[in-house]
């Protein structure tokens, strides 16, 4: 199958293909088994340069669009998607410094996160704020030259493996969803602790922590943007991010796929290939019409955004929801396929179960993404 | 101070359909799909490793530099050590090469370590895949009067005059530290290779790769090729590996009552 990838993009799938084969596929079922953090495949993928990606080359990056994240994304997902989260969230959490730094944040924080050599994470939800960001209560006082943070953040990935935190807090209680800054933290700033680590259904290979701030001192300097800019950061931050959720379903629905399929021509059953029955034919036509509309929107959502289209927020929401029902979907579906067997955890695919349930929920439930695509819609029509 | 560090790479037939030529009982390599020889790939990988690990020396400028001497196609195996980390890559190709020996060979690529020149190390695999001889290292070495080191599963250190190194042997390891210039040949277990990355991908697409022949390497083409070759292959056959074995187990005296019989019927037929 063609896609009209572009040379730099066929190199891309290549280094992602091999990582999967080579680093990720022989341990994934350890990793979930076990909660393992992804240390040294994270290692690897900075060593084949795909944190570099969306950066641009003044700070050691490739200057590539999200559309390039998109495809990397969705190549590691197949192999396992808690390395795909843990790799997509550090991305997440250098995105408000991208967007909204200043050259002297860049200069200091992104060749390092290009690198791979630190990474990042993204702090937004607290225990009473989730599809509500704007009710987060989070504090942060500025002291002299300090902001001095107060709060708790609620299941940040990478949380506790991070080096960098974007963490949004409000200054300013009067004014609101206008009264949130985002701050660039340091995992070893004085005051800022960690929480334990979550058991999760899935993708749990990626580390799921509190972030505590008890008077936490941030210099000044690491303000991003200005005061009150943190709600809009972290909306321009999930517009560009969600693309690449939309292809992390796409990916884990294909490995899905391919497994089902496989598994497909082998098993017999009354004397044949369970493929030659009609009913598992169309469930593997569905699936794989399903991810190749998902794959399409979550490309066409990622142009548009590198592209700044006007319409390219809406269509971020709509490549996230529509790809992630797809990816809980075939994943399911595939589970069927194999039966009992897929059922099992000597066959991948209940783990790909699991693991899609998570692209349906994080970085805005797919309910709040139909929010963000009808109240375009009637705010801007076509 | 220059520090070269050389890797001798091959490229090998990826698959096990091998073509013999009739006439001069060599291996035919072109039309089959090429691979680095995959000893190679560790060679290459411990060779930008020494790079890096001398990027703290001061006013020391390293380059890791892979040859390969083959048929005007090879160059896609000196692009991919370059996608591997390579600086640069030559290729050593001229029509008066075709047939090369082991020693023709190493003639060719010892010529070609002068003229890069300043060669600190030149690392090898530790046999081709193809040929299987081992060779090529040990005789580049005495070619151009370094010490060779084989079989190194460690470079335990080095700096730019001396590298410790650990060998294997039979039953166990040598450490052994040589002044260099040196040549070494290493074993699979000597490093991981890395992923290609991306950037060093764009890099190899773009890069231009010089090829030295007889001229660029002036060395006489009677000393190279089918002419300049110490050795002929005569036959190549397939080699018929016949192993029966019988497990015998009993008390030790009629164990060995029964060996003796079997050594004794063997011998017979
Ligand atoms: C594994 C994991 C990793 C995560 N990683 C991060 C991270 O790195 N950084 C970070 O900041 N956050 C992270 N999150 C938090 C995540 O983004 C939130 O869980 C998510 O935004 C939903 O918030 P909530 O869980 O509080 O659900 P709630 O907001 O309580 O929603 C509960 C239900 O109500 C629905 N609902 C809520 N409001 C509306 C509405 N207005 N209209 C219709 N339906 C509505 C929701 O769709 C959902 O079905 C992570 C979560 C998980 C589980």
């Amino acid at each position: 199958m063609s896609y009209f990838y572009t040379e730099e993009q066929e190199m891309i799938i290549d280094i992602c293909n091999r990582i999967v084969r080579e680093k990720i596929n022989p341990v994934r079922s350890q990793l979930d088994e076990d909660e393992i953090f992804p240390t040294e495949i994270l290692s690897e993928i900075g060593r084949s340069d795909l944190f570099r990606l969306f950066i641009p080359e003044k700070w050691d990056g490739m200057g590539t669009g999200i559309l390039e994240v998109c495809i990397a994304t969705e190549i590691l997902s197949k192999g396992c998607l808690g390395v795909a989260t843990s790799y997509a969230a550090s991305g997440l959490g250098f995105l408000p410094i991208l967007i909204s730094g200043s050259d002297e944040q860049k200069d200091r924080y992104l060749p390092s996160l290009a690198s791979g050599g630190k990474i990042a994470a993204f702090g937004l939800t607290e225990a009473d704020a989730g599809s509500d960001a704007g009710s987060i209560k989070t504090k942060a006082k500025l002291e002299g030259s300090n902001y001095i943070l107060n709060g708790t953040k609620q299941w940040i990935t990478n949380g506790g493996e991070a080096d960098i935190y974007s963490v949004f807090a409000v200054t300013d209680e009067s004014k609101g969803i206008r009264g949130a800054s985002a701050f660039i933290v340091e995992k070893d700033f004085e005051g800022f602790s960690f929480g334990k680590k979550e058991k999760k259904l899935g993708i749990r290979a990626s580390a799921t922590r509190e972030l505590v701030f008890e008077n936490c001192i941030v210099p000044k300097e690491n303000l991003i943007g200005k005061e009150g800019m943190g709600f809009i950061i972290a909306m321009k931050t999930l517009d560009k991010s969600r693309p690449a959720v939309g292809a992390q379903a796409v990916g884990v629905a294909q490995a899905a796929l391919e497994e089902a399929l496989c598994y497909s021509k082998i098993r017999k059953q009354f004397g044949q290939a369970i493929s030659s029955f009609q009913a598992i034919q169309h469930m593997l036509a569905e699936m794989a019409t399903n991810t190749e509309a998902a794959r399409q929107l979550v490309y066409h959502a990622a142009k548009a955004v590198d592209s700044e289209l006007k319409e390219s927020s809406r269509l971020s929401a709509m490549a996230k929801f529509f790809a992630s029902d797809v990816a809980m979907k075939v994943t399911t579906d595939a589970v069927q396929i194999l039966g009992g067997y897929g059922y099992m955890r000597d066959y991948p695919v209940e783990k790909m179960m699991r693991d899609a349930k998570i692209t349906q929920i994080y970085e805005g439930t797919n309910q709040i993404q139909k929010n963000v695509i009808a109240l375009d819609l009637i705010k801007n029509g076509f | 101070m220059k520090f070269k560090i050389m890797v001798c790479i091959k490229q090998v037939p990826s698959s096990t359909e091998i073509k013999i030529d009739p006439v001069t009982n060599t291996l035919m390599r072109e039309g089959a799909e090429n691979i680095i020889n995959p000893f190679d790939v560790y060679a290459i990988e411990e060779g930008v490793r020494i790079r890096e690990r001398l990027a703290d020396i001061p006013e020391l400028e390293t380059e890791t530099v892979a040859v390969t001497m083959g048929p005007p196609q090879s160059e896609k195996i000196l692009r991919e050590a370059i996608s591997l980390g390579a600086d640069k890559a030559v290729l050593l190709s001229d029509r008066s090469f075709a047939g090369s020996d082991t020693l023709a060979t190493s003639r060719v690529l010892s010529a070609a370590a002068k003229k890069i020149s300043d060669v600190k190390i030149i690392i090898c695999g530790k046999q081709s895949m193809d040929g299987d001889t081992g060779q090529v290292g040990p005789e580049v070495a005495q070619l151009l009067g370094f010490p060779f080191i084989g079989y190194v599963s460690e470079v335990r250190s080095l700096d730019n005059k001396k590298i410790l190194l650990k060998q294997l042997k039979e039953k166990k390891y040598d450490i052994i530290e040589a002044q260099l210039p040196v040549v070494i040949s290493v074993l699979k277990e000597i490093n991981n290779p890395r992923i290609p990355g991306l950037k060093n991908m764009m890099k190899a697409k773009n890069a231009s790769i010089e090829t030295w022949g007889i001229k660029e390497l002036m060395i006489d083409a009677s000393k190279v090729g089918l002419d300049g070759s110490a050795t002929r292959v005569v036959k190549i056959f397939k080699h018929e590996i016949n192993s029966n074995t019988k497990m015998i187990s009993s008390d030790l005296k009629a164990q060995i009552d029964e060996i003796y019989k079997e050594i004794f019927t063997y011998d017979k037929n």
